[in-house]
């Protein structure tokens, strides 16, 4: 697949004037390189979602259901009910154009409609031939279109080139938010069985097995193991972790890329040392195979198909008997905990507000949901100096921080990983600003986005994020890209190899991993990713 | 070349809208037929006010009955965690004056607009982002003269020497502090007409804005400059009788009709343009863009907590969902995990004895 994408310098020739066209007038290009494969139909008959069929995109005839306006049309009309967010959103825009170049994929592609108030557009118009007079009377005239099946394409092109990542939101005078009517569009999407392969297969295998690679409980287990001898051979300890154990009293979740994928599994040996270095500290904790996943793509799917999966956290905590939840450093996991879980599966009545049993701390924050992120745990850990560590064992890294998409937007998680990475690293530098925090970049692979087969679009996506990265690797020398997000470590790696040769991508447990010193350990050479540590490279 | 026809229907329709009322008027004055004056002056602005008022008040009724489901507040700053991270009080508002603060800042001062970048690309790829004040400054000043502006009329609809009367002539007074010319030129209905004219040419001119722009865009503000123009035409050039201008209105508010025909008749022609727009402007607000005046307080984005996983928020027509149970899982699962030694909730001979009877049957 790689082979097809075009070179660095064809792809940097971006052209941000639009067409001569008006953008009804300009069709949606599905090409390849540019869109994820189609759902196929056993994942949506597994999730029994409707009419699950083997179709193709760039096929003429996408074998829609006779009555499929009729569906799209009342969907749209039940969710501007359910929804104040789509009905003001529908209204309010002014099209002042100030979320313009705010998007990645305007930035990296100069398509217009991946402009966020256009994305918008693309619905509105439909809304406003429905639902407003003038609308109605004067059509086109007035930015109103019927829906069509050109009309229905447009919307399945360009909700699936929006990783819902928000950035937009942060500058609209209205807060209009373009990811939650991408949410939305995707929604009546997937009334017609319109989704994207690789979220509809993570979605059935998650909902089965408990993750996204359809990993079963042994297996599971058995990848666990294979990073304590990992640990092991580093470190000269063995640690020991518990499964599906009954009565621990923290039950732990994390994104599954982080347990099957490179560079993720160093940040599970992370988590690993982390917890046996605590456990003679009082830390009692355990696994699940069962809710072995915390990403949850059904986000991506529709909010029915997002509380589905995410119900499985409260339903192990509560039969487990947990007091509460650690969540691992995923991206839009977090963004459905902090906005959508006590909502869609609350109240955790069955849960207590989490204390840290080593320090004490109550997270007050935390006190409906009843769930933390690992880097707000560890981060009170180390300002009560509870951790003993070698900070230069970190020193082979240059770093930058790149916070993700959903945690810093969706929850305002920005300080924590950064006090972890400060701690525990001698350099650190931060991108522009303008990059970061709040306004920060997508990886560009977001929202079930970080397919194989459409390398162009996340290329072109990601290249606002690698700009950023290249001038501090540039200015800096950075040479590690840290980050708290399963998705970043699976879509950063490529993404720095086209734009930023050079540049690695790791987790901030992982460096935690490499910087704990634990009880009883050999003298270390290597880090978790057997590179030698610096000055050791001669042994 | 398609964007282009938006603008040139918008100024066709305010053409029409101008030369229709300048010219029913002129008839009306040369002809001494009051009544179509009084329709002008007084019937359509009435009718265009009470249009304003019930449309605005549907449409706000319309948002607020719509639920919000879920707590989807941009959070644009640090969130409140542990205590020693100072949390953004109004990126990430956690109390409830937290939320007035942001949309404080959000209405009084365009917040977010004043974050705008722009963004560039060199070669390279080299990409750099600038501030972009331009839009902040053009939609602050606009405001806010039209906020004067609408608050200097109020000399015209209050008893002299009233309170507020009193108030809107200070108001004024600030406002032409230049004291050039006479009647003093009032800063407030320069600016207006400076800054309208100014998002007009940004529409313009930035190829991006103009490529999403509608007739709905050009329409509001085309409107808007006309109504400044012809402000300040009647103001300091085509004069009209102020005092009869007053007497009209105040008549009109005390449902005091008699010899309100005469009263019309005082008045210049550039008055019932004036006012023909302005009720255009009433009338059409409502069911337009310009509702985002209304829009921007109920936004679920932007006046929510940051507080979600402290405080539950509760969805009206949360339902439930078809789930897939720990028993599920381990039934289809259990073997597996026996082998692997992970606990189970049933062994193999528990299952097996409640399979047992069905196999019979
Ligand atoms: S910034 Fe907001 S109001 Fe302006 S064009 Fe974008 S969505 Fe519309
Ligand atoms: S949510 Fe992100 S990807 Fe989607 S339109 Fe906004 S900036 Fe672009």
């Amino acid at each position: 697949m790689a082979d097809e994408v075009p070179k660095v310098e064809e792809m940097a020739a971006i052209n941000h004037t639009p067409p001569k066209t008006g953008w009804m007038d300009t069709p949606a290009v599905i090409r390849p390189g540019m869109y994820c494969y189609s759902a196929k139909a056993k994942p949506l008959n597994i999730l029994s979602m409707p009419y699950g069929r083997d179709w193709d995109p760039i096929e003429e005839d996408w074998h829609l259901p006779e009555n499929w306006m009729e569906i799209v049309l009342e969907g749209l009309h039940e969710r501007l009910h359910k929804f104040r967010s789509l009905q003001l959103f529908m209204d309010v825009c002014v099209r002042c154009g100030a979320c313009a170049d705010k998007c990645h994929f305007f930035i990296g592609s100069g398509d217009p409609k991946n402009m966020p108030v256009l994305r918008a557009e693309l619905l509105r118009s439909v809304y406003r031939k429905e639902y407003t007079l003038a609308g109605k009377l004067l059509g086109k005239m007035v930015g109103a279109r019927k829906l069509t099946e050109t009309v229905l394409k447009e919307w399945w092109t360009y909700f699936f080139q929006c990783t819902e990542c928000r950035r937009c939101s942060v500058f609209c005078p209205y807060g209009i938010d373009t990811a939650e009517i991408t949410i939305i569009g995707r929604e009546l999407l997937n009334l017609l069985g319109l989704n994207i392969d690789w979220i509809a297969t993570p979605v059935s295998n998650c909902y089965r097995t408990g993750n996204h690679l359809g990993i079963q409980p042994h297996a599971f287990k058995d990848m666990i193991d294979f990073f304590v001898d990992e640990v092991e051979d580093v470190t000269g300890v063995r640690c020991n972790p518990s499964f599906n154990r009954k009565g621990a009293e923290i039950l732990f979740i994390t994104p599954s890329g982080d347990v099957f994928a490179d560079p993720g599994t160093y940040t599970a040996m992370g988590y690993l040392i982390l917890f046996h270095y605590l456990e003679s500290m009082g830390l009692d904790i355990t696994w699940s195979t069962y809710a072995s996943e915390g990403g949850n793509f059904g986000f991506f799917t529709s909010h029915e198909m997002m509380k589905r999966l995410n119900a499985k956290m409260y339903m192990e905590a509560k039969r487990l008997g947990v007091k509460y939840i650690i969540g691992g450093e995923c991206g839009h996991m977090w963004r459905v905990i902090h906005q959508y879980m006590d909502t869609m599966n609350g109240p955790a009545d069955h849960l207590e507000v989490p204390k840290s049993p080593i320090t004490g701390t109550v997270f007050q924050n935390a006190a409906s949901t009843k769930m933390i992120h690992i880097t707000e745990f560890t981060a009170d850990l180390l300002r009560h100096n509870k951790l003993k560590f070698d900070k230069t064992r970190n020193d082979n890294y240059n770093l930058t921080f790149h916070d993700s998409c959903n945690p810093s937007r969706g929850m305002g998680l920005l300080e924590e990983p950064r006090y972890i990475i400060k701690e525990m690293c001698n350099h650190f530098y931060e991108m522009p600003e303008g990059t970061i925090r709040e306004q920060t970049f997508c990886c560009g692979s977001g929202s079930g986005l970080n397919a194989g087969e459409d390398l162009e679009l996340r290329f072109r996506g990601g290249m606002p994020r690698a700009n950023a990265v290249k001038h501090v690797h540039e200015k800096h020398g950075v040479n590690t890209v840290a980050c708290v997000c399963a998705i970043d470590r699976a879509a950063l790696p490529p993404l720095m190899d086209y734009w930023v040769p050079g540049v690695q991508v790791a987790g901030v447990h992982e460096l935690v991993g490499n910087a704990l010193i634990l009880d009883g350990e050999k003298e270390r050479t290597e880090d978790l990713r057997f590179e030698p540590l610096a000055g050791m490279e001669d042994e | 070349m398609n964007v282009w026809i938006s603008l040139i229907a918008s100024l066709i329709v305010i053409g029409g809208l101008v030369v229709g009322a300048a010219g029913v008027a002129g008839l009306a004055q040369y002809s001494h037929t009051p009544e179509l004056l009084v329709l002008l002056g007084v019937v359509v602005p009435l009718l265009a006010f009470i249009a304003f008022i019930v449309g605005v008040i549907l449409q706000v009724v319309k948002w607020g009955r719509r639920p919000v489901p879920f707590p989807i507040a941009t959070v644009a700053g640090q969130g409140k965690s542990l205590p020693w991270i100072k949390a953004s009080y109004f990126d990430a508002p956690y109390t409830k004056a937290g939320v007035v603060g942001r949309m404080a800042l959000e209405v009084l001062t365009f917040r977010s607009l004043f974050r705008n970048t722009k963004m560039e690309l060199h070669d390279g790829p080299k990409l750099a982002y600038g501030w972009q004040m331009w839009l902040w400054v053009f939609a602050l000043a606009f405001h806010y003269a039209f906020l004067t502006v609408f608050i200097r009329h109020f000399r015209f609809f209050t008893e002299d020497g009233s309170v507020v009367f009193q108030g809107v002539m200070f108001l004024e007074h600030l406002d032409g502090f230049l004291q050039l010319g006479l009647p003093h030129v009032l800063i407030s209905g320069f600016v207006l007409l400076g800054a309208a004219t100014m998002l007009l040419l940004r529409r313009l001119t930035n190829a991006q804005v103009r490529y999403v722009s509608l007739i709905q865009d050009y329409f509001p503000l085309l409107l808007i400059i006309s109504i400044a123009a012809s402000g300040i035409l009647m103001r300091h050039v085509i004069k009209v009788d102020i005092v009869a201008v007053k007497a009209l209105i105040m008549s009109m508010l005390n449902f005091d009709f008699v010899g309100i025909g005469e009263k019309a008749l005082a008045i210049g022609w550039m008055f019932y343009l004036h006012i023909f727009l302005v009720s255009v402007l009433l009338a059409y607000f409502p069911m337009s863009k310009l509702m985002h005046m209304g829009g921007i307080f109920l936004s679920p984005t932007r006046n929510l907590l940051c507080n979600s996983r402290e405080f539950r928020h509760v969805n009206p027509w949360n339902y439930p969902v078809k789930v897939h149970t720990y028993e599920h899982y381990e039934d289809e699962f259990r073997e597996r995990m026996i082998e692997a030694g992970l606990p189970v909730e049933k062994t193999l001979e528990e299952t097996q004895e409640a399979a047992a009877p069905e196999e019979k049957e």
